[in-house]
């Protein structure tokens, strides 16, 4: 077969671009949470692998750590947070399924035309991963626009972040100490994030961003 | 010499209307005006159809000393005006017939038949016409013909309505048609379209103006969206002969406007055109089946049907565009000859269903498919006419609606040899529109034909419906062998257009003739190829076999009994489907986001006797967002400029005077 | 000679199909009935069933029109011609050539178009909502099934399925993001084309669930075992298709001889049990949706259809 690593490696990037649009498919907050975990497994495969093909050791680290903390310790975090919120029912989006779907195909029309004109020269391999790393960030964005829930929100930044390290890896090198901080900041934010979560919850008995914007006195 | 025999046959049909005023007293007014219609249609069509197979390169040219005296009344017959004029004489002439059984139940045929044989004539000088002057006449006078059609019932409140917004459509269409000539000519003048050919100041922003406004003129005339609401409301209003000629041939003579001045007149295309023509031949496309699927009255939505099938027609247009901006001619061959042949077979099927609907009106004076029901039973012949048209107009093999849409298809998955992003990204998203609206369309024909003349009869007058008379029987026969035949032998339709297709672009497909058992192969063999012949054959012969081992090993006995009912047994014929109930899960899907589609269903508290109650409420957001802000900033600025009524004579002089001393200022100061 | 031997091999495939249809049915019943630690029917009961039909007499409705009486024959010639071209055991069927992917789709989307209508032939509310909601599944599943067939178009270059089959057997296609998309694409319309579950229940006649079995709820006897006939027949079309085009593996080439026809068929037999129990396994693991949640469904399918040919259209090596 012509070219496997290159397929392989568009195989998994295009994965991790389906797996973005199944995470907008969803509308119940466990399964979103089941899904973002396999966003962060295909995460770490297609890092191993160009680890593999880029012949840089220190990649699987990086694989290891998106694995780990993205893959079992957010995902069960979050589990057992949405229970303790009460919130792990259904979610509603503030657009439909359908129009969600129709701007993240919009999304990744603009992102492959975008990042296909821009790097006119480099390698191929390198700019077409970059394309569909371009096309998870936005996804996420598009995610993050789309929910109305803080969980469902912070879910969405988390695959924004997925997009940025496929991104970032898929362009040859970047030092292990910048992944650490990253991961950390990650962590911290995540930590963050959750307290903020849980001090809202008690002050206003729900986690509802549109009912937080009542409460501010924005509602129109 | 054909080109003659074709202005001598314009001539007969103004000689018709003399004869049709002359005689309107008399009894059997119609069908001498009808019969006369026939023959001359019959005549002008084999005329056309000679001038076609010889290969249409007649090149003659006629100059009459009509209209302005220094300008003359130019005339020509090349391919592409012998095409559309068989398209316009068979849709006429078959008409005619199915108005010879029809007309006579007209109830006003004075209002009807002295205007005519003037639609017929009008519409066959559209394509002769040679110089921008005659064209734009021709063009107005079919306006006028038809909006007086429409006008025949006029004490019926809708119809009123109908001819007001046809009238000021057409008018808007016209305008924006002759400013389109107005660049094409120039400065100098010369408005002859051999003048405008030898035109060699066209900067390219006045091609695109020129763009623009003959996508204004001659898409309000063909029923682009958004300029097509004049379309569903005109079309149904006229008498069912006439609706046929206007959605069948009349807006493919719209369609000729545009390919003249588009692939004719103006030499060359940018690619960028081909994005606003796709972009809005797609809108156009899903948007006039999801209004049909939203109807309930069979001839409105017949009419919001041709507005998704001139969508469909542009689509091609849009892609031959693309493909001979770039310089890529055989597949710009392929598209322009789907879109031809997607012409064609939209005036057969198009006319033989609003033949049916005459029909249905005919034998029980409702359109309403909410009133039909059950007339397969009480006109099994109309029935399976009309079920011929839904399954061609479906898209099902081995019609003709089939073949065209395949043809696009193909034509569609050569695009991404286009070197354009803007081309890249459009052309998938208008080939995912076109299966769309493939799909809604069967299933709105599903619909329609299974409300009006399956189930069981909703009315007293669907219950006594009768079968109609031989003449719009035999009609519509004769377009429905039409359907089959095109659908079947496929090749011997892209074979005639090949000269059409060549004048245009400069190639043209492959023969298709000479391809073993009568396939066509669009490309070449190894891409794809189609046999409509052997796939009929195909699936008579697994029918019949089917039917023959069943009648050899299966028992044959059949015994009637009631339907099946859950134990309710219910004989009101409202229990079952209807043209809402059946729309109503696509209406869910569809209709909440393009029409503002809500229910609201009211229960009565128990203990209270009234009926429930449904109510669908559905906005046409294009009327809401487009037309009506416009009709009331006119009606606002009229409303202030009718100050100017009611001055004092001092006010009107001083008016004068101010006009008087500006022009003087401009004539001081311009340098 | 060599004419002789592809009409053979072509009416051949016209028997297989047939013959296998009932079976791959029994199949997939009797390893849905096993997951559920039941003992199933035996295998062959849909072939005692079709023939108990054949011999019963036809009850029809008080109103019941000529069409209603023509549709089985129509529905079960259009699904019988559409799978007699999709290619089973070997590729280079020699009516290939007359109608390709687009047109096989048509032909199961007339058999749909009469099949609804018959739905609405008696009169009674049970066939509206039959076709009324099998119009609204169509008008989602033929588009996906389109845009499918554009992405197995742009990568191997031609709509006709006996060269896509021939093309994915050579080494040329490489694992490509667009068929990965089209694969799960595919699956997901096959299970709403084959009314199966989450979309349609098809062993049920209640009319919560059922979108296919109520617009046939009229026929009986000799109908009912054509339509019974067709629709085992469309699955095995779809599992068919699903195996030339993704799993070509084992189909023997145009010129082949009479071992590789015999592994042919053993692979394609080894295809199909694969597939059934793949969907026995998929359709007792997951629980029937709602009807208005159906259109997200496959408005999800058509998404993917048309991201794989977005990516086609964008760069070759997608």
């Amino acid at each position: 077969m012509p070219n496997l690593a290159l397929d392989i490696a568009h195989l998994l990037a295009g994965g991790l671009v389906l797996v973005s649009f199944m995470m907008l498919y969803q509308d119940r907050l466990p399964a979103l949470i089941n899904v973002f975990a396999l966003h962060a497994i295909l995460l770490a495969a297609s890092v191993a692998w160009q680890a593999d093909i880029q012949n840089e050791p220190y990649l699987y680290v990086t694989a290891i750590i998106a694995l780990g903390f993205k893959g079992f310790v957010i995902p069960m975090t979050l589990r057992r947070m949405i229970v303790r919120l009460g919130i792990h029912r259904e979610i509603e989006t503030v657009v439909g399924i359908g129009p969600a779907m129709l701007a993240g195909i919009g999304l990744v029309a603009l992102s492959m035309v975008v990042m296909l004109r821009v790097t006119a020269e480099a390698d191929p391999l390198a700019r077409e991963d970059l394309a569909f790393a371009l096309s998870v960030l936005l996804l996420g964005l598009l995610m993050m626009v789309t929910r109305r829930n803080a969980v469902g929100q912070v879910i969405g930044f988390m695959s924004l972040e997925n997009g940025l390290i496929l991104a970032a890896t898929g362009a040859k090198g970047m030092p292990l100490v910048v992944e650490i901080s990253v991961a950390f900041s990650i962590l911290i934010a995540f930590i963050v994030i959750g307290i903020f979560l849980f001090r809202i919850r008690e002050r206003f008995d729900t986690v509802d961003v549109q009912a937080l914007d009542r409460f501010r006195g924005d509602q129109r | 010499m054909a080109l003659a025999a074709e202005l001598w046959s314009v001539a007969a049909y103004f000689a018709l209307v003399v004869v049709a005023i002359a005689t309107v007293r008399s009894k059997s007014n119609s069908s001498i005006v009808y019969s006369g219609t026939f023959a001359i249609g019959m005549f002008a069509l084999s005329v056309a159809s000679f001038a076609l197979a010889d290969g249409g390169r007649t090149g003659a040219s006629i100059v009459l000393p009509l209209g302005l005296p220094w300008v003359g009344a130019h005339f020509q017959m090349d391919a592409l005006t012998s095409f559309f004029l068989i398209i316009v004489n068979l849709g006429g002439a078959i008409a005619s017939l199915f108005a010879l059984g029809y007309g006579v139940h007209e109830k006003a045929p004075h209002r009807v038949v002295p205007f005519y044989p003037a639609f017929l004539a009008a519409m066959n000088l559209v394509p002769l016409a040679a110089d921008a002057f005659t064209f734009l006449v021709s063009w107005e006078f079919m306006s006028l013909a038809s909006w007086a059609l429409v006008l025949a019932h006029h004490r019926e409140a809708d119809n009123a309505r109908a001819a007001y917004v046809y009238l000021v459509m057409a008018s808007f269409g016209t305008l924006a048609l002759l400013l389109a000539f107005g660049v094409l000519a120039g400065a100098d003048g010369g408005y002859s379209f051999d003048a405008i050919r030898a035109n060699a100041n066209l900067t390219p922003t006045m091609a695109a103006t020129v763009l623009l406004l003959v996508l204004v003129g001659a898409g309000s005339k063909a029923g682009l969206v958004p300029l097509h609401v004049w379309l569903p409301l005109a079309h149904p209003a006229a008498p069912s002969h006439v609706s046929a000629l206007m959605s069948g041939v009349m807006t493919k003579v719209a369609v000729y406007a545009f390919i003249r001045i588009i692939f004719d007149l103006v030499d060359s295309p940018e690619w960028w055109w081909a994005v606003v023509v796709l972009c809005l031949a797609g809108a156009t496309t899903v948007l006039g089946v999801l209004y049909a699927l939203m109807e309930h009255d069979l001839k409105r939505l017949l009419a919001y049907h041709t507005v998704e099938n001139i969508g469909i027609i542009f689509i091609g247009l849009g892609l031959a565009l693309a493909f001979r901006a770039n310089g890529i001619a055989w597949a710009s061959a392929l598209a322009l000859t789907a879109a031809l042949f997607h012409v064609l077979n939209h005036s057969l099927f198009k006319s033989l269903l609003f033949f049916g609907a005459g029909a249905v009106l005919t034998a029980t004076g409702e359109r309403d498919m909410e009133h039909l029901g059950g007339l397969i039973h009480r006109m099994p012949q109309t029935a399976f006419a009309f079920l011929v048209g839904c399954a061609a107009i479906s898209a099902l093999p081995p019609f003709n609606g089939f073949v065209s849409e395949w043809m696009t298809f193909q034509a569609i998955l050569l695009s991404p040899q286009l070197p354009q992003w803007g081309l890249r990204l459009i052309v998938p998203a208008v080939g995912a529109l076109l299966a769309l609206s493939a799909a809604l369309a069967a299933a709105c024909f599903v619909k329609a034909f299974g409300v009006s003349f399956l189930g069981r009869p909703r009315s007293a007058e669907a219950e006594h419906a009768k079968e109609v008379d031989a003449f719009s029987r035999v009609t519509m026969f004769v377009f429905a062998g039409l359907c089959l035949a095109a659908g079947v032998l496929p090749g011997l339709a892209i074979d005639a257009l090949a000269p059409v297709v060549q004048d245009l672009i400069g190639a043209r497909m492959p023969q298709q003739t000479s391809i073993d058992w009568l396939s066509i192969v669009p490309i070449a063999e190894s891409r794809s190829s189609y046999n409509g012949l052997l796939v009929f054959i195909f699936i008579t012969l697994s029918a019949s076999s089917a039917a023959y081992a069943i009648h050899l090993f299966a028992s044959n006995k059949v015994r009637r009994a009631p339907p099946w009912d859950c134990g309710f047994p219910d004989a009101r014929p409202a229990t079952q489907y209807g043209a809402g109930s059946f729309a109503q899960p696509i209406r869910r899907v569809y209709g909440t986001l393009v029409f503002r589609a809500r229910e609201h269903v009211s229960m009565p508290p128990p203990g209270d006797m009234r009926a429930a109650r449904i109510d669908v409420e559905l906005r046409d957001l294009i009327w809401d967002t487009l037309y009506a802000p416009i009709a009331g900033l006119v009606g606002f600025a009229a409303d202030r400029l009718n100050v100017l009524q009611f001055l004092t004579i001092r006010r009107y002089l001083s008016l004068v005077f101010i006009l008087l001393v500006t022009l003087l200022l401009v004539l001081a100061i311009w340098p | 000679m060599a004419l002789i031997r592809d009409l053979a091999v072509q009416g051949m495939q016209m028997l297989v199909v047939l013959l296998l249809a009932p079976l791959l049915t029994g199949f997939v019943r009797k390893a849905k009935a096993r997951l559920l630690r039941r003992q199933g029917p035996p295998l062959i009961q849909p072939y005692r069933d079709l023939i108990r039909l054949m011999r019963k007499e036809a009850v029809l409705a008080f109103n019941a029109s000529w069409l209603f009486r023509a549709v089985p024959y129509l529905v079960f010639a259009a699904t019988w011609v559409a799978a007699a071209l999709v290619p089973t055991f070997a590729t280079g069927l020699l009516f290939s050539w007359s109608a390709d992917l687009i047109a096989i789709v048509a032909l199961l989307g007339s058999a749909r178009f009469f099949l609804a209508l018959a739905g609405m032939d008696v009169g009674t509310s049970f066939g509206g909502i039959g076709s009324s909601r099998e119009a609204m599944i169509a008008s989602l599943a033929e588009p996906a099934m389109i845009m499918i067939i554009f992405v197995l178009a742009l990568i191997a270059g031609s709509t006709q399925l006996s060269a896509i089959a021939e093309f994915m057997l050579s080494l040329q296609v490489g694992l490509r993001v667009s068929l990965g998309l089209a694969l799960i694409a595919l699956i997901m319309v096959a299970i709403a084309e084959n009314a199966r579950i989450p979309i349609d229940n098809p062993a049920t006649h209640l009319e919560l669930t059922m979108v296919h079995e109520a617009m046939v709820l009229e026929y009986s006897g000799r109908h009912l075992a054509l339509i019974e006939l067709a629709a085992s027949l469309k699955l095995l079309l779809y599992i068919s298709l699903i195996g030339c085009v993704f799993a070509p593996w084992g189909l023997a080439p145009v010129e082949g001889d009479w071992s590789s026809y015999a592994i042919g068929g053993l692979a394609y037999l080894a295809k199909l049990a694969i597939g059934g129990a793949a969907l026995a396994f998929f359709e007792t693991s997951i629980a029937k949706m709602r009807v208005f949640r159906v259109p997200a469904f496959l408005g999800a399918a058509l998404m993917l259809g048309l991201l794989g040919t977005l990516l086609r259209f964008v760069s070759e090596s997608f």
